[in-house]
């Protein structure tokens, strides 16, 4: 039997600290030669797709746009377009809320690139009942948490009748939208686009198991990877889907080197240069609620305890419920490696790698973990634009090749062959 | 003396309702990337200032114009890109993101020719609220435009600064928060796509009675309708007065005549070709005929340019590329196109100074 192949995407380094703006050889994340070159080589890479993030309010920090990370970047569908244009197979992934947008016009939007790009759309789907963001929109922030994922569900509805109408009247109501007419265009070449969901929560997971197409997911570890693909392909049944028709992609970052200890080396100059001294001290602020500039990264951790009621930055997803547990957690891990200045602990516990050896060992531990079904491949998330994948196409991908887990050429032009999916009917 | 402009408008197979029986290729040839590029690539031959691509959410509009627009401006260089995006049912944030990137992903090459959704039925795809009066769509268009234009300049041009000692990539006292709150809108800002090539992207719009005072206060290019050349000229002269009004200066504003063509090297095939097509009614001067035709309506200077409005596809794309082009350079009424000039710089504009500068 042949061997369970590895599906790659690629996340366009954007905003996130995780991007190292002060790497010399780093170029601007809004030029679109940057997109041409990251694209150009994804696709010689043979990836299945790439995709871009979106932000539709610029972060705050302490009430102030954090200037620390890369900030702005280029409208989703105008630039997927353009990359259309650059590449031939590569798919065109986009983000795109559900709350701040109108399905007729997204599914117009969508349709576009379908046909423009010959079917290698994909939507990644994301809510935010946000009202910080909700004021760049004439809406407002109106939702409630809680219909959150009703609206994504009725905007998914909404899009898929209008792009399967296929010419045929409209005429649909629910809770969220209203629409009467005919959309105007056809089906696309994949159908529609491919559909990418990402929520974690249990209402994520059942949105995901009944709706999507692929999965970004969270789990980095071979043990919570095994359990999330166990759990998200067990949900599927009930839809009456087969766990094959999603792809499960885990974010993923590396580190190489020729020799092993030249590849940690690089993960280690990496993940200084993530989390500079004024990052640390921004990161502890989030999780201690409170105004921190006067302590030394290069210091202990502070002796204060968080404020749990604080909501110092705006715009970015808070992760840590419980901040007192988070800091008690924080120095217990600073005492045990030995005392971890406030920089050293942010590095340890915010930026780690993946993978990290020479490529041949990488593409040995990716494959390890996709044959364990602890996922089907992987979104990698470079820290370098645009050119934070080139070492990975050239190295890793023939390696990957080599151990029979990997492409050696597209069989299909649309995204939906690359991933191995059928037309939605 | 200025030279005359030239701009080209493609939609669908051409203005004439039976353009798709001579087009020779299904109507699924207009969902293609193929069909854009080449039409693209015939109007930037002929040295067109920029390409026009109407859009709308009606039930016969195909699709996105923006899209089209950024899929062919990488692989079509040398002519500017204006899709038509409505205001009356679209995010104004979206709007000016979108039109941003336009202009990144064409080095300075973007327009966005501003209109409004005026049908029940465009309402009731969208379902929030009915058809309005012109009047209260083009007020809406006007708040939609200063938004979009605030939310451009909300970026200055020397925000990044990737200042490693201190940490910062960007000068946030150079990101700024717009704050608009009107009578349609309300938005924070600042933009998430830092300030584009030109800065502001070539604003069109065309000129009917409600959207005078909304093409006086935003226009860079006005296009207008006219039956014949006296009647271009008067309207010139009235958008002009309407622009000074708003305390512009009128020579800062293109007035660009709609001019539909169906144009051959040989004026009779041009004439058979359009009786093969039918009647159908002109919605502006319409030219029928050969090569000289279309040039001695320029050649009249009534108006700032044209926009020629192909009847029917190819419908005198390539004359306009193969004859036309040379016989306006040859009478001095157009000059050569500078390839790396901006949309802008085509018009003689120049790139505006950021109205937070130094705030």
């Amino acid at each position: 039997m042949a061997k369970k192949q590895i599906h790659l995407a690629a996340h366009f380094p954007g905003v996130n600290n995780t991007t190292v703006w002060s790497d010399p050889e780093s170029g601007s994340q809004t030029d679109f030669a940057s997109f041409v070159a990251f694209a150009q080589n994804a696709e010689r890479g043979l990836f299945d797709f790439l995709f871009l993030a979106e932000g539709l309010r610029l972060r705050e920090h302490q009430g102030r746009i954090h200037d620390l990370d890369v900030v702005g970047r280029p409208d989703t569908f105008t630039v997927l377009n353009a990359i259309a244009a650059v590449t031939t197979h590569l798919g065109l992934g986009g983000t795109i809320n559900t709350t701040f947008n109108e399905p007729w016009e997204l599914a117009k939007q969508f349709a576009s690139l379908d046909h423009l790009s010959g079917g290698r759309a994909a939507w990644n789907l994301v809510t935010s009942s946000d009202a910080f963001t909700g004021e760049n929109f004439r809406r407002g922030g109106f939702l409630r948490p809680e219909q959150r994922y009703d609206r994504a569900q009725q905007m998914l509805d909404a899009a898929r009748e209008l792009w399967l109408s296929d010419g045929a009247p409209i005429d649909h109501h629910s809770d969220q939208f209203d629409m009467v007419g005919r959309f105007p265009i056809p089906p696309t070449p994949q159908g529609h686009p491919v559909l990418i969901q990402s929520g974690d929560s249990d209402a994520g997971r059942e949105f995901g198991a009944k709706t999507a197409d692929a999965i970004f997911s969270r789990h980095g570890s071979l043990e919570s990877g095994q359990e999330f693909f166990a759990d998200l392909k067990g949900r599927m049944g009930k839809y009456g889907r087969r766990p094959e028709e999603i792809t499960i992609l885990p974010a993923t970052t590396f580190a190489l080197g020729d020799t092993e200890a030249e590849a940690q080396e690089n993960g280690h100059r990496i993940r200084e240069a993530q989390v500079s001294p004024q990052t640390a001290i921004a990161f502890l602020e989030q999780v201690w609620g409170r105004d921190l500039s006067a302590h030394d990264p290069d210091g202990p951790l502070p002796d204060v305890d968080p404020d749990p009621g604080a909501e110092i930055t705006r715009g970015r997803v808070r992760h840590e419920k419980d901040p007192v547990a988070v800091a008690n957690r924080w120095r217990e891990l600073a005492e045990a490696k030995g005392g971890l200045s406030i920089r050293e602990l942010i590095i340890e516990t915010t930026a780690r790698q993946s993978f990290v050896g020479t490529p041949r060992q990488v593409a040995q531990q990716m494959d390890a973990y996709v044959q364990a079904d602890a996922s089907d491949g992987f979104i990698l998330v470079p820290h370098l634009t645009p050119g934070g994948l080139d070492e990975f196409v050239e190295k890793v991908v023939p390696e990957l090749q080599d151990l029979g887990s990997y492409r050696t050429e597209y069989t299909g032009p649309t995204l939906r062959d690359h991933l191995g999916l059928q037309k939605p009917s | 003396m200025r030279t005359a402009h030239l701009a080209v408008e493609v939609s669908g197979f051409g203005r004439h309702p039976e353009a798709w029986r001579v087009a020779g290729v299904p109507r699924q040839a207009l969902l293609t990337p193929a069909h854009h590029i080449g039409t693209a690539q015939l109007a930037a031959q002929a040295g067109a200032d920029f390409l026009a691509l109407p859009d709308s959410f009606d039930p016969d509009s195909l699709l996105d114009a923006v899209a089209i627009a950024a899929r062919v401006a990488p692989v079509v260089p040398g002519i500017g890109l204006v899709p038509m995006a409505t205001t009356t049912h679209t995010e104004p944030f979206h709007l000016s993101k979108a039109i941003a990137t336009l202009d990144l992903v064409s080095s300075g090459r973007a327009g966005w020719e501003a209109a409004v959704s005026r049908t029940p039925e465009e309402a009731a795809q969208f379902g929030r609220k009915p058809a309005a009066p012109a009047a209260d769509l083009w007020r809406e268009a006007a708040e939609a435009i200063e938004v979009v234009v605030a939310l451009w300049d909300s970026w200055e041009d020397d925000a990044v600064i990737r200042d490693v000692p201190t940490g910062r990539y960007v000068d946030r006292d150079k990101l700024h928060y717009i704050d608009h709150v009107g009578e349609f809108f309300s938005v924070k800002g600042p933009s998430m796509t830092p300030r584009s090539p030109q800065a502001h992207p070539l604003v069109v719009v065309r000129e009917e009675p409600e959207s005078l005072a909304v093409a006086a206060r935003w226009a860079d290019v006005v296009r207008i309708a006219a039956p014949d050349l006296g009647a271009a000229h008067a309207a010139r002269e009235r958008i002009r007065a309407a622009v000074a009004d708003a305390g512009r200066d009128p020579d800062d504003v293109a007035v660009l005549l709609d001019v539909e063509v169906l144009l051959d090297a040989d004026e009779t095939a041009a004439r058979r070709a359009y009786d093969d097509l039918g009647e159908h009614p002109a919605q502006t001067l319409r030219v029928v005929g050969g090569p000289d035709e279309f040039v001695a309506v320029l050649g009249e200077r009534a108006v700032d340019g044209v926009t020629a409005v192909p009847l029917a596809l190819p419908g005198g794309l390539r004359v306009l590329a193969d004859e036309v082009a040379p016989r306006l350079l040859a009478a001095g009424l157009r000059v050569p196109a500078d390839p790396t000039a901006t949309l802008r710089g085509r018009f003689g504009l120049s790139r505006p100074a950021n109205r937070f500068s130094g705030v």
